[in-house]
């Protein structure tokens, strides 16, 4: 498995997986947070620059394997950020078909890896945004979204791809519940799919995805909140119209179809404009599009405010 | 009054807090420390918020007046993870930024929901002294208190507005102050009944 590393963040912190969270983290974090905050209190001015916005966007340093995997939104096992990890044992990720379908030349259903086999995986570390506020640094390995595209020859009606998410309540448990409508289901338009930042991933680390991160293939849209991101994906549907997606379906004036990560578009109950980076304290600026600015022509002219 | 009362009240309601420090220099406050303070923080006021509210309802059913006299204790406990829980967000959320907090304040309810509870603990918390019921009266200083009464609501509206989705939690602390306000309610009711002879009322009296 060849794996190229693209010059989209440094990969100078590449730190061993198994970086454990440091229990006196917190406690040197807070030593050095209230030094900062006693300096910001004598001079108020400052205190926004204690909060990281001196930190240069290439700070990024990746998020430790045991919170990528353990820190998890994933209802199909449970609410809580700790609940996929812990009950998404259930899941079988093999064998795992995937269904090609619509306004493609050849509709068919997959094996996954006889699906997987023409792309090879490439690692790409991506910031990861929460719509909830809080970001990660993760370690990708997978393969872009277009290429599987364009090797399934979408029609001339197609303009929009949609995900859907595995429903059996039998291995996901939370989707016994009703807190969201199941099948979980995504979708971009075309162009955001064709995009090269666009990722099928199968995997993290260097390893396999875990079931808690939506294997065996899941979509990372690094410049959109993390939702976007469909987990253990059984189709892929190319449509004419666009897809009714599930938190927009869930709360439409919460979540919107676009979701791109954007400071100056609150969302409606609270702020959008910073995060907190786990691993550290202090809250950070949120940067417009994750700080994946090359995506922006892609709404030139669309008003982002109502296109949220 | 058994001995072991207000010594086992204090050491349950310092546990959360005993658990937050205990984690934080020898153990493991998650993958976000600052959300984990706030759930642990946010939680334990919200309980004893309940529980200064059950101690009445409870007194009547057992017959223990003593309880009465645990009241103060779990008010105050209630104020301090509820200052516990607004520090964790005015520093690590806005790092002491007036500016920053009060237009966080301003611009969503359930930010002003929980600064307004907290507000209005403040007076619960100073006027919780022997001296200050004397100084008050037991009529006016029973009347202050009874803004428990809208610091319940607001702090629970708080919790509903910051979760995402999921509001069983909140759910439930609504649940059980609603059944709190109806016990209280009925109470009333029954000391009103017209089967009775009006009673003095008692300073100190739910």
């Amino acid at each position: 498995m060849l794996i190229r590393r693209p010059p989209d963040l440094p990969a100078r912190e590449i730190t061993e997986e198994r970086l454990f969270w440091n229990r006196r983290r917190f406690v040197g974090a807070v030593g050095q947070g209230i030094g900062a905050l006693a300096f910001a209190a004598v001079t108020p001015g400052i205190a926004a620059c204690t909060t990281g916005e001196t930190l240069a966007q290439g700070d990024d340093k990746l998020t430790p394997y045991e919170d990528v995997t353990g820190y998890n939104n994933f209802y199909e096992f449970g609410t809580g950020k700790g609940d996929p990890k812990e009950n998404a044992g259930r899941l079988r990720t093999r064998p795992w078909t995937v269904a090609v379908e619509g306004e493609i030349a050849r509709p068919a259903t997959y094996a996954l890896d006889d699906l997987l086999r023409p792309f090879p995986a490439v690692e790409r570390i991506y910031r990861h945004r929460c719509v909830e506020g809080w970001s990660m640094v993760v370690p990708w390995m997978g393969f872009p979204l277009r290429d599987l595209v364009w090797r399934l020859e979408p029609t001339s009606k197609a303009r929009f791809v949609e995900c859907t998410t595995l429903h059996d309540p039998a291995q996901m448990p939370g989707q016994r519940s009703g807190i969201l409508e199941w099948p979980y289901v995504e979708a971009l338009r075309l162009d955001e799919a064709l995009h090269p930042l666009t990722l099928m991933v199968t995997g993290v680390y260097g390893r396999p995805l875990p079931n808690q991160n939506g294997a065996p293939l899941r979509l990372v849209v690094p410049w959109k909140y993390g939702f976007k991101g469909g987990k253990s994906i059984v189709r892929i549907r190319f449509t004419e119209r666009q897809p009714a997606t599930t938190w927009n379906v869930t709360a439409p004036d919460e979540y919107g179809f676009y979701a791109n990560v954007n400071p100056e578009v609150d969302h409606p109950r609270w702020s959008q404009a910073r995060e907190r980076r786990v691993g550290e304290l202090f809250r950070r600026k949120t940067l417009p599009f994750n700080g994946y600015t090359e995506v922006a022509s892609l709404y030139a002219g669309m008003d982002l405010r109502v296109h949220y | 009054m058994p001995r072991i009362a207000k010594p086992a009240l204090v050491a349950a309601a310092s546990a959360p807090f005993a658990w937050l420090v205990y984690s934080a220099f020898f153990g493991d406050l998650g993958t976000d420390p600052v959300e984990t303070i706030a759930q642990v923080t946010g939680t334990s006021a919200l309980v004893c918020l309940a529980a200064t509210l059950a101690i009445t309802p409870l007194r009547r059913l057992t017959g223990w007046n003593w309880l009465i006299r645990l009241r103060r204790t779990l008010g105050l406990f209630a104020f301090f993870y509820a200052l516990l829980h607004a520090l964790d967000f005015f520093v690590f959320d806005h790092a002491l930024s007036v500016a920053s907090i009060l237009e966080d304040v301003v611009e969503h309810p359930w930010v002003l929901f929980g600064f307004t509870a907290l507000l209005l603990l403040v007076p619960l918390a100073v006027t919780s002294t022997n001296g200050w019921v004397r100084r008050l009266g037991g009529k006016r200083w029973q009347r202050l208190h009874r803004l428990v009464y809208l610091i319940a609501p607001l702090a629970v509206a708080h919790y509903f507005l910051a979760v995402k989705r999921d509001v069983t939690w909140p759910t439930l602390f609504a649940i059980v102050f609603g059944i709190l306000f109806a016990a209280r309610v009925g109470f009333r009711l029954q000391a009103r009944g017209p089967a009775r002879r009006p009673l003095p009322s008692v300073s100190g009296e739910g």
